[in-house]
């Protein structure tokens, strides 16, 4: 039989860990995003709603 | 220009994903400082008050399985006004909120249930029981799988859309039967203390920790809701110039 705090503490703990988790993916995700965004710029493919030069639009 | 008109344009030019962007990153850090200082306000609120005379100190359990609980609901309501934006007005937003919304969900539910377990086993004497409440979250759990798993099973997000908005209205029923479930039915859960018509009915030490507490879990959704919709944003654009790109160099090997 736990004690009563032991099951604050864990309750405490499982959603601190959660959040944190939550919070790791969305950061770590966003960083991959921006990366490959940048991949592509510098690869020279861009949106064609970002000032593509004249004679390359379809 | 009349002010139902004005607000209509303030809102349709949300609808452009440009103008999301650079209102997310103007928005984002000031929300996060928010959530971090009603959070510290609320977790010393959750130590320092008393514990109950009958529960002691596993009172403080509430203080984060009832915020995760409406966080649970109010996600999935998110979802289903994004689902009506997709197949109502089209919003090119709508289905970018819902998938993003989807993720953040389930976490909260995941952890309403596991607070809840750990709430049970020292006051019920079990971890689980099969009660309407406890069964009505679990199904909702696994809705949110079941929409991330269909999210992910198809690539192109216009034909994923409509499909997946269909299947989050439909499932909206569950919303009602959770917050309903403990007045319809006999379970082993407690009816609503905090949300009812007559008032709260729970004593004001108890309820200012979990009113601060639930509106940092709020505060917290709505950073995290925001940072995912960039992603997906991000995440689209990249899959669209990788297409462009591969476009470009098709054209470029049939004309020599």
């Amino acid at each position: 039989m736990m004690s009563h705090a032991a099951y604050v503490i864990a309750s405490y703990a499982v959603a601190a860990a959660t959040v944190a988790g939550l919070i790791l993916w969305v950061l770590t995700d966003g960083r991959a995003r921006r990366r490959e965004l940048q991949q592509l710029e510098a690869a020279g493919i861009r949106r064609r709603s970002a000032a593509a030069p004249a004679g390359e639009r379809e | 220009m009349s002010e139902s008109s004005l607000a209509i344009r303030k809102f349709s030019d949300l609808a452009n994903p440009t103008r999301f962007l650079a209102l997310a990153d103007r928005v984002l850090p000031w929300l996060a400082a928010l959530t971090l200082l009603v959070f510290a306000v609320g977790l010393w609120l959750s130590f320092a008050t008393e514990g109950d005379y009958q529960q002691g100190e596993t009172v403080r359990i509430m203080y984060v399985h009832v915020p995760s609980a409406w966080l649970s609901m109010m996600c999935y309501t998110v979802m289903a006004i994004s689902a009506l934006g997709t197949l109502v007005w089209r919003h090119p937003l709508a289905d970018v909120s819902a998938r993003a919304a989807a993720p953040i969900g389930a976490c909260f539910t995941f952890l309403a249930l596991v607070t809840g377990s750990l709430w049970g086993k020292p006051m019920w004497g079990t971890w689980w029981v099969w009660d309407a409440r406890l069964t009505s979250v679990f199904v909702l759990f696994l809705m949110y799988l079941g929409l991330i798993a269909l999210n992910r099973a198809m690539d192109d997000p216009s034909r994923s859309a409509r499909v997946s908005a269909v299947l989050i209205l439909v499932g909206f029923v569950n919303i009602p039967i959770i917050k309903f479930s403990v007045e319809w039915w006999n379970t082993l859960h407690q009816p609503a203390s905090v949300i009812r018509l007559d008032g709260p009915t729970i004593d004001p030490e108890f309820l200012r920790p979990l009113i601060v507490m639930a509106i940092a879990f709020t505060l917290l959704f709505f950073t995290l809701h925001i940072a995912a919709m960039r992603n997906e944003i991000w995440r689209r654009r990249v899959a669209s110039l990788r297409r462009q790109a591969a476009r470009n160099a098709g054209r470029e090997q049939l004309s020599p």
